[in-house]
């Protein structure tokens, strides 16, 4: 069974210390690598984003997650990799992607956390609904 | 042949839908015909350039499409 990567509403910020922690006890791991992305508040022809809701073709989004982690692991010296997408609303200010990779060295692991993002970017069916204060919405599109 | 097919944001809206399953006379069906077909019955045609299409999760497939088969119409991705 792939792994479950999306989780509902925002990524709260005490995740990222839990996670940090946790690796404490993993001696060969020399660094983390982090990616946070956070829901900006846009403003487009005057108005406002307040939440972006997300939506996902889930049993295609988690195969192919499982297939650029596994290929991050493939291209750069890991010792391991956490991928964690928010799926519903999530306001502006809060986050809703978070990548954490560990290498024993901090290069491969700062190459590999931008690899995972840009990939899981342009090809992870993931749909983003921006909400703006009036209610309103539009289709967001990846630049 | 019965076929799902899925749709996903934009394009849900615009459908109405997400999801129907629609039984066809035929053994094997065209993916381009079946994907005209959706076009015109839920009016997509503005945004047909922008649409994905993926049979049983993977993009890119061609060849005919066979009884159980899952197509799923996507929009842009904006993860991140």
């Amino acid at each position: 069974m792939p792994k479950t990567f999306f989780i509902q509403g925002a990524i709260p910020p005490e995740r990222i210390s839990d996670f940090v922690a946790k690796h404490q006890s993993k001696k060969n791991i020399g660094a983390h690598s982090i990616f946070l992305g956070q829901v900006r508040t846009d403003e487009v022809d005057g108005k406002t984003v307040s939440a972006i809701d997300y939506t996902a073709y889930e049993e295609m989004a988690n195969k192919k997650l499982d297939e650029i982690r596994e290929a991050a692991f493939s291209k750069y010296d890991l010792i391991c990799a956490h991928i964690f997408h928010s799926i519903g609303k999530v306001r502006s200010g809060e986050l809703c992607f978070f990548v954490f990779v560990s290498s024993a060295h901090r290069k491969a692991g700062r190459e590999a956390c931008s690899f995972l993002v840009d990939e899981i970017k342009e090809k992870v069916p993931i749909f983003g609904k921006e909400i703006f204060e009036d209610e309103t919405h539009q289709w967001k599109v990846n630049q | 042949m019965t076929l799902t097919i899925k749709y996903f944001g934009l394009i849900a809206e615009k459908a109405g839908t997400k999801e129907e399953i629609i039984n066809l006379e035929a053994e094997e069906y065209d993916l381009e015909a079946l994907k005209e077909r959706c076009i015109s019955k839920y009016e997509l045609s503005d945004i047909k350039k922008s649409i994905q299409i993926a049979v049983n999760q993977s993009l890119g497939t061609s060849g005919p499409l066979k009884h159980g088969d899952e197509v799923a119409f996507l929009p842009p991705f904006a993860g991140g």
